[in-house]
């Protein structure tokens, strides 16, 4: 078995409300940075899997991340393979 | 006629099970803790999930929750027709779980909300409305930071084809208007039954609204329907 590392990276569907972005955007005139917009605050999940091959880590953190890490409803995701023990 | 058996669930971070039971005795039901790490219901005729905070609302309102053990139980108990309510957190347990239609996103206003709303009854196609009349309205406490529903296209499409809005955000007259929707929830939709009516969750709080002594009644009702359904084993 090898230990794969991952990254996945999760955010609110393009249109969703996202509150702590606009937050974070409001936030940012008053430090002299005007000339931002369409901050977006995700999420990002590290983990490390230990599987016979890549394309099984792979697999299963795609299935983690359809059916727990997001929520399909709301939140699409990006899985990242970052390194390989 | 004996006394119902109403089981509340108890997640770590739960904060209205002991409210969802006094309610349950008030209206003349008996209230059953059940444990989130069990895979037992405790042969309870009825299933409540309860508002709160379950799991710090990590990674997801409702999402770790909503993969305890005991929802293994509550899924199948649903499978076979068994009442099973969810009140907001709850609520946001069974969509998560999938049980449910749709998901419980941060209020538009980004504002914490806590006041009474007016409802309006949209079906008696349930386990909790079977007592009421569409179109009526109630008074019931919301109390809540993330009870915006939201749902992808075609799952809105298939709720208003098919009726699966149980109750929206209105005026006491019923009509809908913007100021009526504490959280700019999707066509004011407040709550949401399965296909079979047996499953259903909302985010105002039924049983914050029983006894006159301390704010409106209107989720007196819902605990009448929800006992008369326990009592008869069936779905509404």
């Amino acid at each position: 078995m090898t230990a794969f590392t991952f990254e996945v990276l999760v955010s609110l569907k393009p249109g969703l409300l996202d509150p702590q972005g606009k937050a974070v955007e409001g936030s940012l005139p008053a430090m002299g940075f005007d000339n931002v917009t369409d901050v977006r605050v995700g999420k990002h999940i590290k983990l490390t899997v230990e599987a016979p091959d890549e394309a099984a880590a792979t697999a299963q953190v795609q299935e983690m991340a359809t059916r727990v890490l997001s929520n399909p409803v709301i939140e699409e995701f990006e899985v990242l393979e970052v390194a390989k023990a | 006629v004996s006394a119902p058996r109403i089981g509340v669930v108890t997640f770590p971070g739960s904060l209205d099970d002991a409210d969802a039971r006094r309610a349950v005795t008030e209206m003349g039901g008996e209230g059953v803790a059940l444990w989130h790490a069990d895979r037992d219901l405790a042969g309870v005729d009825a299933v409540i999930l309860p508002g709160g905070f379950s799991y710090g609302d990590y990674l997801r309102c409702g999402a770790i929750a909503a993969r305890a053990p005991i929802m293994d139980e509550v899924r199948a108990f649903a499978d076979r027709g068994g009442p099973v309510l969810g009140i907001c957190n709850g609520f946001q347990i069974l969509c998560e779980a999938g049980l449910l239609p749709g998901a419980l996103i941060r209020n538009a206003s980004l504002r914490f909300v806590c006041e009474d709303v007016w409802l309006r009854v949209e079906t008696s196609r349930t386990v909790i409305t079977r007592e009421l009349t569409p179109g009526e309205t109630i008074q019931i406490p919301v109390k809540h930071g993330e009870g915006q529903w939201v749902a992808t296209r075609e799952q809105l499409e298939q709720v208003e084809a098919d009726g699966l809005a149980v109750f929206r955000y209105s005026a006491e007259d019923g009509q809908l208007r913007d100021d009526t929707n504490p959280n700019g929830a999707t066509n004011h939709i407040a709550g949401v039954r399965n296909a079979a009516g047996n499953v259903v969750g909302l985010m105002p709080h039924p049983e914050h609204a029983v006894d006159p002594d301390v704010g409106p009644t209107g989720g007196q009702g819902l605990f009448a329907s929800l006992f008369e359904s326990a009592l008869a084993g069936t779905t509404a």
